[in-house]
C-alpha cells in the first residue's frame, strides 16, 4: 500500500498561501504575490498529477477489480459522541481524484492567466488571497471524507465566491451580483443542511465509506418511513440535492449565475465554469448509491438536469453579453450532466449514465475555462461585454481566434474533438432510459452549436467594426493558459474514461455508439450552419427570426421574467405580507418590553441611591441590621 | 521543604525591605523599586516549587497543595499590582515613602497566607486583622488629600466593626463547641439556634471583607479615596484571599449546616448582584464604578460556592483567577490615566480611542472579560460557574443573575462606547507609558486570553479542589 498522506499538501498549500497573501500581502510588490500564489498552485497541480498517477496506474486495485476507495489522512476534529463525530481528512477514490486534477489544472492557468489579467488592478494581492482561499476550499470539498466536512467547505467555497465576484467592490453592479449569489446558495444550502441532518439522523454517521458502501445504512434506515408519499430518505435525498441544484444553478436556483460573471473573468473561468458550479454535480454523484436508492429522488435529479439544459440553452441564443451567453452555456452543460446522472443506474454498463456525466464535467472543464479565458482576452483588448460592439477581430487576435474555435468546436460536440465523445455517452445513455428525453438534449445540442457559433461569428467575423484602439494580442501569460486548455480540449476526449472512473469503480469498456453519433454530429452541424447563415456577415436574418418568433423570443431575452418573479415574490409577497409585521412586532412589542425594562431598572437604580449617602454610621447601622435581618430569617423563621 | 515556605518568604523580603529602606537617603527612595519587584517575582517563582503538604503547631497552621496554590495565584496577583504602581510611586508626593506601599503590602499578604493556612479560628483571626489593619494604612496613604485620609477612616472604623461582630461570632463557636480547631469544630456543628447566630455572625465579617450586599457600603467612598493601585489591590487580591477562605471554611467546618448557609447565600447572591449592578449603572467615576462593579462579580463568586460540589469550589477558584486578571487590566488602566492626568470620570475618556488606542483596547478587553463574552477568559470563568450552580438545581437563581449579566454588560458598554464611539473636543491627551505600565497591562491582556483556553490550568485547581459530599 502506498502512503497517499502527502494530499494532504494538496490542501495546506494553498490555506498557507491565503493567510500569508493576506496577512503580508501587501508589503509585497504586487507582482510577487502573483507569482507566489501561482507557484504554490504549480506545486499543488504537480502533486495532483503525482496522485492521479498512484492513484490509477501504480496501486494495485481491489481484490475485486475496482479502484479501491480509502482515507489517504484522516484526523477526528470533533467528538460529539462516542459515536457521531466529525472528522476531517481526504478520501481517494476514482471522482476525487479526477476533480482534484481537474481544480488544480483550471485554478493554475487562472491564476497564471490572472498575473496578467489583472494587472495594474488595486487590490492585486487580494484577489490572489482569495484565489488560494477558494483553491483550498474547493479541494477540501471534493476531498471531503465526511458529508459534514464537505458542508463546511461547501461553505467556504460559497464565501470565497462571493468575496471574488464582489471584488470589485466599489461596483454596484458586482456589489448586488455578489449579495445575490451569497443569498441564493445560502437558500439552497438550508435545504442542504436539512437534508444532512435528515440522512445522518436515519443512518447515525456522516461517513461516505459507511454511507455509500454496500451495506450502507441508508439502504434500509428510513426507506420505509413514509411523507407526503415519499420515504424519509427519497426527502432528504431531495433536500440535498437542493443544496447541489443552487451551487450548480439549475432551475429555479439558477438566478445568481448569470449576474455572477460581474466578477473578473478569470474567477468566472474558475469558479462559474469549471470548478464550483460543478459541485452539486459531484455531490450527487459523491452519494450517488443512496440516489439510486431512492429512485424518486434520482428522477428529481433527472427532470431538473433536463429541464435547465433546455432553458439556459434558449436562453443563451438570446444574450449579447459574451459572459453571459457562456454562464448560460455552463448552466446548460451542468443542466445535461444532472440529467446523464439521473438516468444512470448503478454498475457496469447500467452506470453509463454516470460515468458519462463524469466524463462531461471532466471535458467541461477544460473547453469552458478555455472559453472564458478567451473571452477574458477579448474584453482585456475591447474594452467592452458586447457581442454587437465587436466584430472582425480574427486579425487582431490569431491566438486568441483559433483557442477559442478549438473550444466552441468542442462544446458543439464535432469529433474527435473532447465534447463530442462525452455528449455522445450522454445520448447514448439518455437514448436507453427515454426516447422523449432523448430528444430534448438533442435539441441541447443544436443548440448549443447554435449559440456557440453565434458567438464565434459575431466576435471574430461579423461585421467590421472600428475599435477606438487597435484591438492587440494579450500578454504572454494570458495566451499560454489558452494554448495548453486548447490542447486540453482537444485531446481529452481520447480519454478511455471508463476504464477509470465508473459508478461502482469498476473499469469497463464504453464503444462509441455510431448509431447515436451520426445523428449528433448532424444536428450540431445544422446548428453551425444556422449560425454561420445568420452571423458570418452582417445581414437582418437574426432580427426577422427574432420578430417571428415574436413573444417568446422576447420572454427569452429577457430570461424568462424569472428574476422579475424572484422580485415579485420577495418584495411585493415576502416583504410586505411576512416581514413587515414581523418588524412591527419587534418594534413595538419586543422593544417595548425591553424598554420598560430598562426603564424601570433605571428608575430602581436611581431611587436606591440613598442607601449610599457616606455617612459612616448608616453603614454600621444598615451592617448590623442585615446580621440581625439574617439572624431572624434563619433562626426563628427557617427552622421553625 | 519548610512547611511554611510562603509566609517564610514574603517574611524575608519584607524584612530585606525594612532593613534597606532604612539606609536609603530620602531623596533616593525610589531605588528600592525595582528589587521590590525583582524579589516578588523570585518569590512567586519559588512558590510554585511543587512543597510538601504538613501541619504545624499542633494544627493550628496546615498546609496542603490547595492552599499552596491559592498562595501562588495571590502572588501572581500581587506581583502585577507592584509593576502597576511603579508609575504612580515615581510620582514627587510619594518618593519619599515608596517602600512603605511594598511593605504594608507584604504585610497583608503574609496575613492572608496566614488566613488561608490556617487550622484554627485563632490563627485565621489572626490573619484576618493582619491582612486588614495594614490596608487602612495604605488607604490613607496619599493622607495630604481629604478624600484618601476619609478612605482610611472609614475602613478601619467599618472593618473593626464587623471584627468586632465576626469576633463575637467565634467566641459563640468556642462557647458551643470547647475547641477552635477547624477539625475538632465541624462535628459539633449541629445547626443549635446559638451556633446558627455564630455562623452568621462569622459570615458577616467575611461577607465585609468579600463586600456582600448589606456589608458592602464601604466599598465605594474607599474605592473612590484611595490610590487606584490600592483600590486594585483592594478589590482583586483582599477579595480573592477572601473568597478563598471562606470556601474552605464553609466547606469543612460548616459542611453540616450546608441547608442554612446555601440558602443565605442564596439570599445574599440576589441582592449582591442585582444591587451592585444597579448602583454600577449610575456612576460616573470609574473608580466607583469599579467599586460596585467588583461587588456585583463577588455575588457572581458565590454562585460558584452554592453549588457546593468539586464543581462549585474549583469554578470559584478559577473565576477569582480569572477575575484578578480582568479587573487588574480594567484598574491598571485606570491607574495610568488618572496618574497622567487625573481625570476619573466616564465623560473623560470620551474618544480615548482617538488619543490612546492601545490603553483604550486593553480596557476594553478587560470589560469585555469582566461582562463575560467569549473568548475572553471571564466568558469561561462565569459560564463554569453557572454550570456549577445549576448542577445543584438553583435555576431561578440563575436565570436572575443573567438577567443580571445583561445589565453588567448595559454598564460596561458604556465605558467602551464612551472610549470608542463619544466624540470629544479635548480627549485626554496622547502620552507614552512607562515599560512597566505596559508589562503589566501587557500581562492582564495574556491571562485573559490564555487562562479560558488552557483547560491545564483549570484540571489542575480540579484535582486540588473538593466539595462538601
Amino acid at each position: 500500500m502506498i502512503d497517499f498522506s502527502f494530499t494532504a499538501l494538496i490542501l495546506l498549500i494553498p490555506l498557507f498561501m491565503f493567510v500569508v497573501l493576506g496577512l503580508f500581502g501587501n508589503r509585497f510588490k504586487p507582482l510577487v504575490s502573483g507569482i507566489a500564489g501561482t507557484t504554490g498552485l504549480f506545486v499543488m497541480w504537480v502533486l495532483s498529477l503525482i496522485t492521479a498517477y498512484m492513484y490509477f496506474f501504480v496501486l494495485e486495485k481491489a481484490v475485486d477489480g475496482t479502484f479501491q476507495k480509502f482515507l489517504a489522512v484522516n484526523m477526528r476534529w470533533l467528538t460529539l459522541t462516542d459515536k457521531l463525530h466529525i472528522d476531517m481528512g481526504v478520501l481517494l477514490d476514482p471522482i476525487s481524484v479526477m476533480m482534484l486534477i481537474v481544480i488544480t489544472t483550471v485554478s493554475f492557468m487562472a491564476n497564471l492567466y490572472s498575473i496578467g489579467y489583472m494587472k495594474g488592478e488595486k487590490g492585486y494581492m487580494r484577489f490572489f488571497s482569495f484565489l488560494s482561499l477558494f483553491s483550498f476550499s474547493m479541494l477540501g470539498l471534493v476531498v471531503a471524507t465526511n458529508i459534514f466536512q464537505m458542508y463546511i467547505f461547501w461553505e467556504l467555497v460559497g464565501v470565497s465566491s462571493y468575496l471574488l465576484i464582489g471584488f470589485y467592490y466599489t461596483k454596484d453592479a458586482a456589489v448586488a451580483a455578489s449579495k445575490k449569489a451569497f443569498i441564493v446558495t445560502r437558500f439552497a444550502d438550508l435545504g442542504f443542511l436539512i437534508g444532512i441532518l435528515m440522512l445522518s439522523y436515519l443512518t447515525g454517521t456522516f461517513d461516505f465509506i459507511t454511507l455509500t458502501g454496500p451495506d450502507s445504512p441508508a439502504f434500509t434506515s428510513g426507506q420505509g418511513v413514509w411523507f407526503l408519499g415519499l420515504s424519509t430518505m427519497t426527502w432528504s435525498m431531495i433536500f440535498i440535492f437542493m443544496g447541489g441544484a443552487g451551487k450548480s444553478a439549475m432551475f429555479p436556483l439558477h438566478i445568481w449565475l448569470p449576474d455572477a460573471m460581474e466578477g473578473p473573468t478569470p474567477v468566472s473561468a474558475l469558479i462559474h465554469a469549471a470548478t464550483m458550479v460543478v459541485a452539486g454535480v459531484y455531490l450527487v454523484a459523491r452519494l450517488f448509491p443512496i440516489y439510486v436508492s431512492t429512485p424518486v429522488a434520482l428522477d428529481v435529479v433527472m427532470y431538473v438536469g433536463a429541464f435547465s439544459s433546455i432553458f439556459a440553452a434558449i436562453i443563451a441564443c438570446t444574450q449579447y453579453d459574451i459572459k453571459r451567453v457562456l454562464a448560460y452555456s455552463t448552466m446548460s452543460q451542468i443542466g445535461m450532466m444532472m440529467f446523464a446522472l439521473g438516468i444512470s443506474g448503478y454498475g457496469g454498463h447500467e452506470g453509463l449514465g454516470y460515468m458519462a456525466s463524469m466524463f462531461h464535467l471532466f471535458n467541461h472543464a477544460f473547453f469552458k475555462a478555455l472559453l472564458f479565458l478567451g473571452a477574458g482576452a477579448i474584453i482585456h483588448s475591447v474594452h467592452t461585454n458586447y457581442m454587437n460592439e465587436m466584430g472582425g477581430l480574427w486579425k487582431h487576435l490569431p491566438i486568441t481566434h483559433i483557442t477559442f474555435l478549438i473550444a466552441c468546436l468542442a462544446i458543439a460536440g464535432i469529433p474527435p474533438l473532447s465534447g463530442f465523445f462525452s455528449k455522445d455517452e450522454i445520448l447514448a445513455a439518455g437514448l436507453e432510459k427515454s426516447t422523449f428525453l432523448y430528444l430534448v438534449m438533442m435539441i441541447v445540442s443544436g443548440l448549443t452549436a447554435f449559440y456557440m457559433f453565434r458567438l464565434y461569428f459575431s466576435i471574430f467575423w461579423g461585421k467590421q467594426t472600428q475599435y477606438e484602439h487597435t484591438p492587440h494580442e494579450a500578454p504572454k501569460t494570458m495566451t499560454i493558459p489558452l494554448l495548453f486548455l486548447a490542447v486540453g480540449a482537444l485531446l481529452t476526449g481520447l480519454i478511455p474514461f471508463s476504464n477509470f472512473v465508473t459508478s461502482d469503480r469498476l473499469p469497463f469498456v464504453a464503444h462509441l455508439e455510431i448509431w447515436v453519433a451520426i445523428p449528433a454530429v448532424l444536428i450540431a452541424l445544422v446548428g453551425m450552419v444556422i449560425a454561420t447563415l445568420f452571423y458570418r456577415k452582417e445581414n437582418n436574418l437574426p432580427e426577422k427570426v427574432f420578430l417571428a418568433l415574436g413573444g417568446f423570443s422576447k420572454a427569452a431575452y429577457h430570461k424568462f421574467y424569472i428574476d422579475e418573479l424572484y422580485l415579485f415574490i420577495t418584495k411585493k409577497i415576502i416583504f410586505n405580507y411576512i416581514s413587515r409585521p414581523i418588524a412591527w412586532f419587534d418594534r413595538h412589542i419586543v422593544d417595548g418590553t425591553m424598554n420598560g425594562i430598562s426603564f424601570v431598572t433605571n428608575e430602581i437604580s436611581f431611587r436606591i441611591r440613598k442607601f449610599q449617602s457616606g455617612q459612616l454610621q448608616q453603614y454600621a447601622l444598615v451592617f448590623v441590621s442585615g446580621a440581625l435581618f439574617l439572624a431572624l430569617i434563619f433562626i426563628y423563621l427557617w427552622t421553625n | 521543604m519548610l512547611i511554611m515556605r510562603h509566609e517564610l518568604l514574603l517574611i524575608t523580603i519584607t524584612v530585606i525591605l525594612l532593613i534597606v529602606e532604612i539606609f536609603l537617603p530620602n531623596t533616593q527612595k525610589h531605588k528600592i523599586i525595582l528589587p521590590a519587584i525583582l524579589l516578588m517575582a523570585a518569590v512567586t517563582l519559588v512558590g510554585f516549587i511543587p512543597g510538601t503538604p504538613g501541619v504545624l503547631f499542633g494544627g493550628m497552621y496546615q498546609s496542603t497543595a490547595l492552599t499552596m496554590m491559592l498562595k501562588n495565584i495571590l502572588n501572581i496577583g500581587v506581583l502585577i499590582i507592584f509593576i502597576q504602581s511603579v508609575d504612580w510611586l515615581k510620582q514627587d508626593q510619594n518618593k519619599e515613602k515608596v517602600s512603605e506601599f511594598f511593605i504594608l503590602i507584604l504585610s497583608t499578604l503574609i496575613g492572608m497566607n496566614y488566613m488561608i493556612s490556617s487550622g484554627d479560628f485563632l490563627m485565621f483571626y489572626l490573619g484576618l486583622e493582619l491582612a486588614t489593619i495594614p490596608i487602612a494604612a495604605l488607604a490613607a496613604y496619599e493622607r495630604y488629600k481629604e478624600k484618601s485620609a476619609e478612605a482610611g477612616v472609614k475602613l478601619i472604623f467599618t472593618s473593626a466593626l464587623s471584627s468586632g461582630i465576626l469576633l463575637y461570632g467565634l467566641s459563640m463557636i468556642y462557647g458551643t463547641t470547647g475547641t477552635m480547631y477547624f477539625a475538632d469544630v465541624a462535628p459539633l456543628i449541629t445547626g443549635a439556634p446559638l451556633q446558627v447566630l455564630a455562623f452568621i455572625f462569622f459570615f458577616t465579617g467575611m461577607a465585609f471583607k468579600i463586600s456582600l450586599v448589606p456589608f458592602h457600603l464601604w466599598t465605594a467612598d474607599v474605592y473612590e479615596g484611595a490610590p487606584v493601585n490600592v483600590a486594585s489591590y483592594l478589590s482583586v487580591i483582599s477579595k480573592g484571599a477572601a473568597v478563598f477562605i471562606l470556601t474552605i471554611i464553609l466547606y469543612t467546618v460548616f459542611a453540616k449546616i450546608v441547608v442554612i448557609w446555601s440558602q443565605m447565600l442564596y439570599i445574599i447572591i440576589i441582592l449582591t448582584i442585582t444591587v451592585g449592578n444597579l448602583f454600577a449603572m449610575r456612576q460616573q467615576n470609574l473608580k466607583r464604578f469599579l467599586a460596585f462593579s467588583s461587588i456585583a462579580q463577588a455575588g457572581f463568586i458565590l454562585l460558584g460556592i452554592i453549588g457546593q460540589s468539586q464543581l462549585g469550589m474549583t469554578t470559584a477558584i478559577y473565576f477569582v483567577l480569572v477575575y484578578i486578571f480582568s479587573n487588574l487590566g480594567a484598574f491598571g488602566v485606570v491607574a495610568i490615566i488618572s496618574n497622567r492626568t487625573g481625570k476619573e470620570t466616564i465623560n473623560d475618556y470620551d474618544g480615548l480611542y482617538r488619543t490612546n488606542p492601545k490603553l483604550s483596547l486593553v480596557m476594553m478587553l478587560a470589560l469585555f472579560s469582566l461582562a463575560g463574552i467569549p473568548p475572553l477568559a471571564g466568558f469561561f470563568g462565569k459560564f463554569f460557574l453557572f454550570t456549577a450552580a445549576g448542577k445543584q438545581g438553583y435555576f431561578i437563581l440563575l436565570l436572575i443573575a443573567l438577567l443580571n449579566t445583561i445589565i453588567s454588560l448595559y454598564y460596561y458598554l458604556l465605558v467602551i462606547k464612551a472610549m470608542l464611539l463619544n466624540s470629544n473636543d479635548q480627549p485626554i491627551a496622547k502620552f507614552k507609558s512607562d515599560c512597566y505600565t505596559r508589562l503589566g497591562l501587557v500581562l492582564c491582556v495574556a491571562g485573559m486570553a490564555v487562562i479560558g483556553f488552557a483547560s491545564v490550568i483549570y484540571e489542575n485547581i480540579f484535582n486540588l479542589s473538593f466539595g462538601i459530599f
